[in-house]
C-alpha cells in the first residue's frame, strides 16, 4: 500500500515535470539568450548603472558575483543586528553577532541553514532580508550555470555574458512570476500571509494558546522555487502554517524540482543539441529515483529500537504526511540544495537517515539546486568524458571542446572542495580536544554513532549549501557557528570561482569537429558512465566516514 | 588609483544599488502584493484558518494542534487526546519543534514505553492496540491530527466520561475523519480540535 501511494505520488510529480520540461526549459534558454531587454529592465539597468550590451570576461563576471554577495551578507547582518529597532520586531532582541554572521552567509550562499529559530526573527528581517536573498541567491546560481553553458556554446570568445543582466532577467522573468503564482496557490491551501504577529486565544479546555502569523506564503514560494529552504518557522515545512496538507506538500516538491529538472533542456537548447539535455536529465532522473526508493525502503521497514517499539518510524513525522509524503520530501530536499523539511531527519531510522546525507554528499546534482545542480552535473560529465578518454587513449572532448590539462585541473579541484570541507570539518570537530569538548557537551543531542552522524550531516549540509539538519545538533556554539559559516562560504564560492574559470577557458576555445573517436554524449553509454562516475567519486570519498556513523548505527 | 581598484569600486557601487533595488521590489513590493491578494481574496486561509466556537469566540486554528489537558498536564478524559508534542511545554505556537531524538536514543525509547503503558491504561485497551502516532512526537510539535486508529481507541473512554452513547461519538469521529487529498496524497486523519469542538457543541 505504501509503495503504491509512493509510486502514484512520484508519478504525479514526474508527469508534471515532464509536461513542464520543454516549455520551462525553452523559456529559460530564451531568457538568457535573447538580445532584447524589457522596458522595465532598461530602467533597472539605468538605476543600477549597467550597460546591458556589455559582455564580461570570466574574471569580471566573477567579481560581480562576489561583490554582490558581499554586499548581501553585510545588509543581512546589519538587519539582524538592528531588528529590535525596526518595525515588526515582535519583541525580539537583536540577533547576537555569531548567529547573525552565520545566518547572513547562510542565506546569501543559498544554504539557508538555520542557526536561529525562525520564531526569533522579526518580520522585517524575514521579508526585507531573507526573502530578497531567497530570490537573488537563486538567480545567482542560475546565472553561473548559464555562464558555464555559454562557455560550451561560444567559440573563440573572451566573454561569458553579463552577470547583472543574467541576475535581473533570472529574477524578474523566471523567479518572480513563478513565485507570485505559487504563493497564491499556497495561500489557497492554507499557508498564512498576514502581519498579525502573535495572537492569544482561549482554548476550549480553559487554557490559552498563541497562534503565530506572518507573511509566510510569499517566502514559502520562493524558498521552494529557488531551492533555498529556510523556514519561516523553526519547524520549517512541517509547520502546518507552511505546509497544511498532503497536496501542498506534493506541490512544494514540484516547485523544488521545477527549475533544476528544466535546466538540462535550457542547456541542450543553448548548446544547440536537445539530445545533450536529455542525457543530463537521464543521469539526474536515474539517481533521483534510485535514491528516493532506497530511502523509502529503509523508512518503510522501520528498523531500530524506537520505531519497532512504537510500531512505525513516526517520530518526527506529521500525521497528515505519514511515511510516504515524508520520505518523498526528504529525498527531494536533499537531492536539491533546498534543505526545507516536512519531517525531522534526525529521528529517521539509521539507514533512512543516511540517505539524505548521501544525497548531499553526491554534491547535489540529481537534480541539485537551481543552477548549482546543473554546473555540478556538468563537472561530473567532464570527469566522465575524461575517464572515457583515458580508456581509449585520446584527448577527451565534450560538446566539441577539448578537455585539456587546464580544464581537468579546474574540474578536479571542484570535485575536491566539498569533501575537504566536510571531512575536514568533521575531523577538526572531534580531533581537537577543546572543540571536541564543545561539540560533545554542548552540541550533540544524541550519543554514539548517531552523534557523529549529526556532525557529518551538519558539515555535508553546509558545504553543499543544503541547509537541512539533523536538527538535534545545537549549532549555535562558537565553533559550529564559525566552522559551518566558513564551510557554507567556501562551499558556495570556491566552486563558483572554478566553474567561471572553466567557462572562460571553454569559451576561448574553438570547436573541434567530432570524429570517429569522439564519445557521443547523448547515448545511454554516456548516461551510464556519468551515473557511475558520480556514484564512484562519492563512494570512494565518503564510505569510510559513513561506516562510523549511520552504517554502524543501522547494522550493528 | 589604478584600474583594478577603480573597477572594483565601480562594481561595488553597482552591487549596492542592485541590492537596494531588489530589496524594495522583492522584499517590500512582492511581499505586499501577496499579502494584498491573500487578505482580499482568501482572508480565511491567509489569517490562519481560525476556528470559532458557537458563541463566536476564536478557540484556535484548525491547522494548529492543541493539548487537551488540565493545568497540571493531566489528560482530560472527556476530550480526544492529541499526539505528544515537543513544541515548548506542548503545542506552544511560539516554538514549533520536533524532539530530534534518533532511533536508538534512550530517552526516546523510555518515553515511548511509558506512553504506551499510560495510553493503554487510560483508554482501557491493550498496549498492542496503541498505534505509532499516539506514542511519537510530530515534526512540528503542532500536528493538528491523529490517525483514525488512535481516535478509535479513545471513543469508549470519551463516551463514558461524557455519559453519552459510544455510537454517537463514533459517528462524530467518522464525520471528522478526512481522506487523503485526491484519495492518495497524505494519510487519512482526524482533526482533534474540530472533533472536540463538535463534541462540546453536541452537549449544549
Amino acid at each position: 500500500m505504501e509503495w503504491a501511494l509512493l509510486i502514484a505520488s512520484v508519478g504525479t510529480v514526474a508527469l508534471a515535470l515532464a509536461l513542464s520540461y520543454r516549455p520551462v526549459g525553452d523559456y529559460i534558454a530564451w531568457t538568457f539568450t535573447t538580445r532584447k531587454d524589457w522596458r522595465i529592465e532598461r530602467r533597472i539597468y539605468k538605476v543600477i548603472g549597467v550597460d546591458s550590451n556589455h559582455e564580461q570576461s570570466w574574471q569580471a563576471y566573477l567579481r560581480s558575483v562576489l561583490y554582490f554577495s558581499i554586499v548581501g551578507v553585510l545588509l543581512l547582518f546589519l538587519l539582524q543586528r538592528t531588528q529590535q529597532w525596526l518595525p515588526y520586531s515582535l519583541g525580539n532582541d537583536n540577533v547576537e553577532p555569531g548567529v547573525a554572521f552565520n545566518t547572513a552567509i547562510s542565506f546569501v550562499t543559498n544554504t539557508n541553514w538555520q542557526a536561529y529559530s525562525g520564531e526569533t526573527l522579526s518580520y522585517t528581517v524575514q521579508f526585507v532580508g531573507l526573502t530578497v536573498q531567497n530570490f537573488v541567491s537563486a538567480a545567482t546560481g542560475i546565472a553561473v550555470a548559464i555562464a558555464l553553458v555559454r562557455g560550451f556554446a561560444h567559440r573563440r570568445s573572451g566573454t561569458i555574458g553579463n552577470f547583472w543582466v543574467d541576475l535581473v532577467r533570472g529574477t524578474f522573468r523566471i523567479l518572480l512570476p513563478l513565485s507570485i503564482l505559487a504563493a497564491v496557490v499556497l495561500i489557497v491551501g492554507g499557508v498564512v500571509q498576514n502581519f498579525n504577529g502573535y495572537v492569544d486565544v482561549n482554548t476550549i479546555t480553559g487554557g490559552t494558546q498563541t497562534i503565530p502569523g506572518g507573511p509566510v506564503a510569499s517566502q514559502e514560494a520562493i524558498k521552494e522555487i529557488g531551492t533555498n529552504g529556510g523556514g519561516f518557522y523553526n519547524a520549517n515545512a512541517s509547520h502546518p502554517f507552511e505546509n497544511p496538507t498532503g497536496w501542498t506538500s506534493l506541490f512544494q516538491i514540484f516547485l523544488i524540482l521545477l527549475i533544476p529538472f528544466s535546466l538540462p533542456r535550457a542547456f541542450g537548447k543553448i548548446v544547440g543539441d536537445n539530445r545533450q539535455g536529455y542525457a543530463i536529465l537521464a543521469v539526474m532522473g536515474t539517481l533521483y529515483l534510485a535514491s528516493t526508493f532506497a530511502l523509502a525502503a529503509f523508512e518503510f521497514a522501520g528498523r531500530g529500537t524506537a520505531p519497532e517499539l512504537a510500531g512505525a518510524a513516526m517520530e518526527g513525522k506529521e500525521t497528515r504526511f505519514g511515511l510516504v509524503q515524508s520520505v518523498l520530501y526528504a529525498s527531494t530536499t536533499t537531492l536539491t540544495s533546498t534543505g526545507s523539511v516536512n519531517s525531522m531527519h534526525d529521528s529517521y531510522t539509521a539507514l533512512g537517515g543516511m540517505m539524505p546525507m548521501v544525497n548531499m554528499l553526491f554534491g547535489e546534482i540529481a537534480p541539485g539546486g537551481v543552477g548549482a545542480g546543473l554546473y555540478g552535473m556538468l563537472i561530473i560529465a567532464v570527469i566522465a568524458v575524461f575517464v572515457a578518454g583515458l580508456l581509449v587513449g585520446r584527448t577527451p572532448e565534450y560538446l566539441g571542446k577539448k578537455i585539456g590539462p587546464r580544464e581537468m585541473k579546474l574540474a578536479s579541484m571542484y570535485i575536491l572542495v566539498m569533501p575537504i570541507l566536510v571531512l575536514g570539518g568533521v575531523a577538526l570537530s572531534f580531533a581537537i580536544p577543546a572543540l571536541r569538548g564543545s561539540v560533545v557537551d554542548e552540541s550533540l543531542a544524541n550519543t554514539g554513532s548517531h552523534g557523529l552522524s549529526e556532525v557529518i550531516y551538519a558539515f555535508a549540509s553546509a558545504a553543499n549549501n543544503n541547509g537541512s539538519a539533523f536538527a538535534g545538533l545545537t549549532a549555535s556554539t562558537p565553533w559550529l557557528t564559525a566552522a559551518l559559516g566558513v564551510a557554507m562560504l567556501l562551499g558556495r564560492f570556491l566552486p563558483i570561482v572554478l566553474v567561471l574559470a572553466l567557462a572562460g577557458s571553454l569559451a576561448a576555445q574553438d570547436k573541434v569537429p567530432a570524429t570517429a573517436g569522439t564519445l557521443p554524449t547523448h547515448r545511454p553509454l554516456f548516461v551510464g558512465l556519468t551515473v557511475g562516475t558520480a556514484v564512484l567519486v562519492t563512494a570512494l570519498v565518503f564510505f569510510p566516514v559513513l561506516t562510523l556513523g549511520p552504517l554502524a548505527e543501522g547494522l550493528l | 588609483m589604478n584600474a583594478a581598484t577603480r573597477n572594483g569600486g565601480r562594481t561595488l557601487w553597482v552591487a549596492t544599488r542592485a541590492l537596494l533595488l531588489f530589496t524594495v521590489v522583492l522584499g517590500v513590493g512582492y511581499t505586499m502584493l501577496i499579502t494584498a491578494i491573500g487578505q482580499l481574496a482568501f482572508p480565511a486561509q491567509a489569517n490562519g484558518t481560525l476556528l470559532t466556537a458557537e458563541n463566536g469566540d476564536v478557540v484556535g486554528s484548525s491547522l494548529i494542534g492543541q493539548s487537551f489537558t488540565d493545568e497540571d498536564g493531566t489528560p482530560l478524559p472527556e476530550y480526544f487526546q492529541s499526539r505528544p508534542s515537543a513544541a515548548g511545554d506542548g503545542y506552544d505556537g511560539t516554538s514549533s519543534s520536533g524532539t530530534n531524538q534518533g532511533p536508538e536514543n534512550e530517552d526516546l525509547i523510555t518515553a515511548i514505553r511509558e506512553r504506551k503503558a499510560q495510553i493503554a491504561e487510560f483508554n482501557g485497551v491493550t498496549e498492542a492496540e496503541v498505534p505509532a502516532d499516539a506514542v511519537t512526537s510530530s515534526s512540528s510539535g503542532l500536528d493538528p491530527h491523529i490517525s483514525p486508529a488512535y481516535a478509535a481507541i479513545q471513543i469508549d473512554r470519551v463516551a463514558e466520561a461524557r455519559e453519552i452513547a459510544a455510537e454517537q461519538v463514533r459517528e462524530l469521529v467518522a464525520a471528522h475523519t478526512q481522506d487523503p487529498d485526491a484519495g492518495y496524497l497524505g494519510e487519512p486523519r482526524v482533526n482533534v480540535l474540530e472533533l472536540n469542538l463538535a463534541l462540546d457543541e453536541l452537549e449544549d
